[in-house]
């Protein structure tokens, strides 16, 4: 079993790398997931059979707790509320993480890396890293979940001399480490972690809610890069090459997001974004009328037209919209209406949140474009049915160098013939910035909770 | 007599450092073969940051044909695939008797059981969502 257990690891380490090959496309997809599963099959199997793990009892009773609270919650959850499950998942690696790396600290001659009060220097580093980026990874999803479940408030929660304590708590944490290393001390060890926890819950409460994709792919990148560390540490290339595939990707994630939202990195982390303009925002609204419009209205230019594009956004998920929206599409099409949806790298909580929403609705994965493959058809295009988005949509992020999202790539909804915009009062979108299109002389705004509204337009059309 | 006596001491003498003298060589050896695992550990280093290194880069370009669509779905698989960490939660809570680590080991096999079904079956309830145009 020795020299066949590296082997079987190696086995499950492809059948990983397979599982995320086959998300290159739907069809295969279900194929890798099928890979997923047998690798981590394996890998538990081989585990098991090692010399060194001789008892079951407890291993037995762990998978059944876990295993049946993990296939509750998976069943239960709806899908609007993805975004929050995953921060949540995240945080149960890190505990994991830290948990595995206090186990092997105070019993290191289980894992062969010395023995209690000894240990070899290179795993006491490697150890130390994995507790300390696992420890972030939990209490920074735990408040990445609160804001996204909106137990806590979305808005950043910002005073001042925030980077600086926090700069001065990571660098504290860089010299603990050292000091571990040298002392073997226990304390330290448990000051580490502690420290840890404190530096995940800093660094994210600053950060708004609207920034939260690029924060749960940062996260998702973290819990890769704490299994990296603990693989180290056990000498287990398996949990090497699988830590460094979801490191890169929710480091992927993250840079795409970011893209999406013509933001660095840096200034995503820093937080503060969002919640500061809204006051100007509504005062410089007042001058200007919007043109209002009602169901009927909407259902008639709707059925009138030969080609839509639907933009979703945020508000579609809240409001759970999206069967709604499937319904209106499907009596569009009936009338001989060309019906698309356009989906913008950041809509939504999550990366591709918007996307399973409206798999969900059974809208054919082929009607629902990406950003870069519809943006030039909204010009030939006769109504665009923008439904919970805002931002996104917003044109002052291409001729605006005062906006705070000047440069942010945007849909290019202003140059179809008509926008209907779905929305439910003049406010302003997420970011608290004022959007010039609900003013265009080709706008009309149509007041209400997105889901109502959507049925309404529905019952309008059946006419 | 005297100096049978004197004889007798110095064979104990010399008995006494022959003794110290192994044991030293004895712990030199330990010294030496630890020293040696020590080395071996060194290597694992070398080769783990092989393997970590050239992962990343399969990730990189594997996770960057993940098509767009599926990015959700990406988030909830890795997530249930970086739960494999349970391989250490399993080598800690594999001994026998009842000790600290192996239990820290039982609460890392539970949270990473939740992660591994929770993960796998959220992902595969996603995918089955997506059809194509019929």
């Amino acid at each position: 079993m020795e020299t066949l257990a590296p082997l079987a690891y190696l086995v499950a380490s492809v059948c990983f790398i397979m599982a995320l090959r086959g998300l290159s496309h739907p069809e295969s997809a279900r194929g890798g997931l099928m890979y997923g599963m047998c690798g981590m099959g394996l890998a538990v199997l081989t585990t098991l059979l090692l010399p060194n793990v001789v008892s079951y009892g407890w291993i037995v009773a762990g998978v059944i707790i876990g295993g049946t609270i993990g296939t509750i919650i998976a069943m239960k959850i709806q899908m609007t509320a993805l975004p929050q499950l995953v921060a949540a998942f995240h945080s149960l690696v890190g505990l994991a993480a830290v948990f595995v790396a206090a186990a092997a600290f105070t019993n290191p001659e289980a894992y062969h890396i010395g023995v209690a009060g000894n240990i070899k220097v290179a795993s006491l580093i490697e150890m130390s890293l994995g507790v300390a980026i696992g420890a972030i990874t939990f209490t920074g999803s735990i408040i990445a979940w609160g804001k996204l479940q909106g137990v806590i408030t979305g808005k950043p929660l910002t005073f001042k001399g925030q980077h600086l304590l926090n700069a001065a708590l990571g660098g504290l944490l860089a010299f603990l480490i050292v000091m571990l290393c040298t002392t073997q001390s226990a304390f330290l060890f448990f000051l580490v972690i502690v420290l840890a926890l404190a530096l995940g819950v800093l660094l994210i409460l600053p950060i708004g809610g609207a920034d939260m994709p690029v924060i749960v792919s940062m996260l998702n990148s973290y819990s890769g890069w704490a299994a990296a560390g603990i693989g180290f540490t056990l000498h287990n290339n398996l949990l090497i090459v699988t830590g460094a595939l979801v490191g890169a990707s929710g480091a992927i994630l993250s840079y795409i997001m970011c893209k999406g939202m013509n933001r660095s990195f840096m200034n995503v982390i820093l937080g503060g974004f969002g919640g500061e303009q809204t006051a100007s925002a509504a005062a410089s609204m007042g001058d200007r009328t919007a043109k209002i419009g009602s169901a009927e209205d909407a259902a008639y230019i709707l059925k009138n037209a030969s080609s839509v594009i639907i933009v979703p956004g945020y508000g579609m998920a809240v409001a759970q919209a999206q069967h709604a929206l499937r319904e209106a599409a499907d009596l569009l099409k009936k009338e001989g209406v060309k019906v698309r949806y356009a989906i913008h790298p950041v809509a939504g909580r999550m990366p591709g949140h918007m996307n399973v929403l409206l798999a969900e609705a059974s809208v054919p994965y082929d009607d629902v474009l990406e950003l870069e493959d519809i943006n030039r058809d909204f010009a030939m295009t006769d109504v665009v049915y923008v439904i919970g988005a805002n931002d996104i949509t917003n044109p002052s992020a291409k001729n605006d160098p005062s906006s705070p999202i000047y440069g942010m790539p945007v849909l290019d909804v202003e140059k179809a013939k008509t926008v209907l915009f779905v929305k439910r009062s003049m406010g302003s979108g997420y970011a608290g910035i004022d959007n010039p299109l609900f003013f265009a002389d080709n706008t009309m705004m149509l007041l209400g909770d997105a889901k109502k509204m959507t049925e309404d337009i529905v019952k309008a059309l059946e006419h | 007599m005297s100096n049978d006596t004197n004889l007798t001491e110095n064979a104990a003498d010399l008995a006494n450092q022959a003794k110290v003298l192994s044991d030293m060589a004895a712990e030199i050896a330990l010294q030496a073969s630890q020293s040696l695992s020590h080395a071996g550990g060194d290597d694992f280093l070398v080769t783990g940051l092989t393997v970590f290194v050239l992962a990343c880069f399969v990730g990189y370009y594997v996770v960057w044909r993940v098509t767009p669509a599926l990015h959700s779905p990406l988030m909830a698989i890795t997530n249930a695939i970086s739960s494999v960490i349970i391989v250490g939660a399993l080598i800690a809570a594999g001994p026998a008797g009842l000790t600290f680590s192996k239990f820290l080991g039982f609460l890392a096999v539970i949270l990473a059981s939740i992660n591994i079904f929770g993960g796998f079956i959220v992902t595969r309830r996603m995918l089955a969502m997506f059809k194509k145009k019929s």
